[in-house]
């Protein structure tokens, strides 16, 4: 840099491409940087003009409103920042559930896309066609008023056994009781899985080096369920269930799944799965046919070039998008205001915004929220993918 | 590189002018209500007898007669309105974020509303209190046998907190489903998802005719709370919060003197001087408001008097048929008031 100056010393600085450069950026940097301290100074001036408050002193005051479904203990007496908990993780709730399942349905509909029976084909793409084709918003109102009408009320509910029930206000399941000796189950779930984990472990060199394959899956199976199971009988049955009994207007006692939450769930998974299952078929045709030609004349069965073969090679292709679609069905479950499920944007951009004013306070923590899991999904799904993705040598 | 740094010049000034025109909007509401030729009024997204579009999509009911009054007194046309339907969530920062010019949408007048949202309350054009409604065939004869039920009811309102502190008060378990607009409410209702509806015993009467079938529905004779329900307009211009507070005391006072819709035109040449004042035929009274002598004269001939509008939209003369009760004159039992126009 210097020499070159020293040999074209009449240059002026400002002819220089790199500090103009520096200069163009840096001014576009300021104007940004202005425009966005002038939004906020001009929002909350006015604000304040008309008598609106700009703090977060709401945070801490009492609700004193119901939410009829809470993963945290809340009541009316609760502040306005533990209801935005009680939304956050009914939020979190329905999205993890949604995402694990909308997973499942969404491959396994992909692959029946692909079946060489053609009915089963052609029900997938009908299926994959109407979901993807027909407004989310209009799915999930059908649902909840599919899903509620035709359930009786309360009085004539549907006996589904062991204690459950089923009507219009939602499903009742007993309520498991735990005594003290109930500790036992899980730790035994857990050395259960560290067994399956080491066993296979030991499968995959006892194959690489003998070629010897055991069945790694059912004897994982036997241990994660076998061992819990163990410990129930050993530790004599420590576990009861209240069984929800008519009372008044309801069952008392037992846990509710909500009408809400179920019309919401499915109308999430049913909807992101459609748009998954593409994805799915998409990344299986992407393998090269060469590849399963190759497999098949090694010995290797159908399911084993589906699992080590193709599946590892479609996931390439199927991960960035998948993310996509995770991303969605979480945003997506902000459509639970109009379906009554008491969600992050119900309960705290819906409620709590309108009893506080509140307004921008409010909608900005929602949408830091709903980016804050956006981005951490993205992050993990990018962790897989980087594991997964084609080692270049 | 010229044309960049013009462009980005530009756009400063740009980003400063139209931040600077915000700062200013919303001090002069008549102003700009005159500029733009018609009042903006936020509405009921559809409450029988308060705020409903009717079949051939004409507003009507007690709070949109209001902003037609309101719209009469400026420019002597009560269709000058633009209705914007607002759910309770939204209705608030539409008012505060100046979308709309006045909201009456049965809304409460509470303290917190107006110390803590920027809004004020110009007076009370329906004294409510909030009750319950359940089928007949429950066999509930009060709220106090609701212990257990499961209650619908539209959240952001001061229904969904009183409905809280009863049954906290009570002792009593409940379920709240709450939904963003009246009419996911009722319909949920009306689906059997929820024992009960709860919301101002006016919006009681009005929803029930939406249900399936009404005459199987009984509103619970407990009244909860207290909720006296009129327009609210934002803090900062007192002139249009006076021009709002007392389009409703005319028509209070229209009643008062015995002036209506049929009349009006008969009783600007009495000899009464309180009429005369009141009509515009002696003095001016519309001056401080921003409006002309004759505005008490344009909203009567525009929406009759406040007992004329009752009767009409939620009354004897509607489908509701709700007694005037609280909502009587204070010289027949009730408690609307009005100062006099003097």
């Amino acid at each position: 840099m210097s020499d070159v100056q020293a040999q074209k010393p009449s240059v002026s600085l400002f002819y220089n491409p790199r500090v103009r450069g520096f200069l163009y950026q840096a001014v576009l940097i300021a104007i940004v940087v202005f425009l966005g301290y002038e939004a906020v100074v001009n929002a909350s001036t006015n604000m304040r003009a008309r008598g609106i408050p700009t703090d977060f002193a709401f945070w801490d005051r009492v609700a004193s409103f119901d939410i009829n479904q809470s993963l945290i203990d809340y009541s009316a007496a609760s502040t306005y920042g533990r209801a935005f908990f009680v939304g956050l993780w009914n939020t979190l709730l329905v999205a993890a559930i949604g995402v694990v399942l909308a997973t499942f349905l969404g491959f396994f509909v992909g692959v029946a896309r692909l079946s060489q029976n053609w009915v089963v084909a052609k029900l997938a793409t009908i299926y994959v066609e109407v979901m993807r084709n027909t407004p989310l918003l209009l799915q999930l109102l059908f649902i909840y008023n599919a899903v509620l009408t035709p359930l009786p009320n309360p009085r004539n509910s549907l006996s589904l056994g062991a204690g459950v029930y089923l009507n219009n206000r939602g499903l009742v399941v007993p309520d498991p009781q735990f005594a003290p000796g109930a500790g036992f189950i899980p730790l035994a779930a857990a050395v259960g899985l560290v067994l399956a984990l080491a066993f296979r472990f030991y499968a995959r060199r006892t194959q690489a080096k003998t070629g010897r394959i055991y069945p790694v899956g059912w004897i994982s199976a036997a241990l994660i369920l076998g061992l819990p199971l163990i410990a129930y009988v050993a530790a004599g049955a420590p576990v009861s269930f209240v069984t929800p009994v008519l009372r008044g207007f309801n069952f008392q006692g037992g846990i509710r799944v909500l009408p809400e939450f179920v019309a919401l769930l499915i109308g999430l998974v049913i909807y992101t799965a459609a748009f998954i299952a593409e994805i799915v078929r998409a990344g299986i045709l992407s393998v090269s046919h060469g590849q399963t030609e190759a497999a098949l004349s090694l010995g290797l069965t159908r399911a084993q070039n589906l699992k080590l073969v193709v599946t590892p090679q479609a996931m390439r292709v199927i991960i960035p998008p998948l993310t996509n679609q995770y991303l969605a069905l979480t945003k997506n479950s902000s459509l639970a205001v109009f379906v009554g499920y008491p969600d992050l944007v119900q309960v705290f951009a819906g409620t709590v915004l309108n009893q506080t004013g509140a307004a921008v306070q409010v909608i900005a923590i929602t949408m830091a929220v709903y980016l804050v899991i956006s981005l951490v999904t993205a992050a993990i799904m990018n962790i897989y993918n980087r594991r997964n993705a084609l080692v270049e040598r | 590189m010229k044309f960049i740094a013009a462009a980005l010049l530009t756009a400063v000034s740009l980003g400063v002018a139209a931040t600077g025109a915000q700062a200013q909007s919303g001090s002069k509401t008549l102003e700009q209500v005159k500029q733009k030729g018609f009042l903006t009024c936020g509405t009921n997204t559809g409450l029988a007898g308060f705020g409903l579009p009717d079949d051939k999509g004409a507003w009507t009911g007690l709070d949109v007669d209001f902003c037609r009054g309101i719209a009469a007194a400026i420019f002597g046309d009560g269709t000058k309105v633009k209705f914007i339907p607002l759910s309770a969530k939204d209705r608030f920062t539409a008012l505060q974020s100046g979308e709309i010019d006045v909201l009456a949408r049965n809304g409460t007048w509470t303290q917190s509303r107006e110390a803590e949202l920027g809004l004020l309350w110009a007076g009370v054009n329906y004294y409510d209190g909030q009750g319950f409604m359940v089928r007949k065939k429950l066999n509930v004869s009060s709220a106090l046998e609701l212990s257990g039920a499961s209650i619908c009811v539209q959240q952001g309102t001061t229904t969904e907190l009183n409905m809280a502190d009863f049954f906290r008060t009570k002792g009593m378990k409940y379920e709240a489903v709450a939904f963003q607009n009246i009419d996911e409410a009722v319909k949920a209702y009306d689906s059997g998802r929820c024992d009960a509806y709860t919301t101002d015993a006016s919006g009681l009467y009005s929803s029930r005719l939406k249900l399936v079938n009404p005459d199987e529905h009984a509103v619970l004779p407990e009244i909860i709370s207290k909720e006296p329900l009129g327009p609210a307009v934002r803090q900062g211009d007192d002139q249009w919060f006076n021009l709002v507070r007392w389009t409703h005391f005319a028509m209070i006072n229209a009643e008062e003197l015995g002036i209506t819709k049929a009349n009006v035109d008969e009783q600007v040449k009495t000899a009464n001087p309180e009429i005369k004042r009141f009509l515009g035929a002696e003095g001016d009274f519309g001056k401080g408001l921003g409006l002309s002598k004759d505005w008490a004269y344009k909203i009567v001939k525009a929406v009759g008097n406040y007992g004329e509008a009752f009767n009409r939209n939620v009354g004897e003369g509607s489908p509701l048929k709700i007694k005037r009760g609280l909502n009587a004159l204070w010289s027949q039992g009730g408690i609307q008031y009005a100062p006099p126009v003097r």
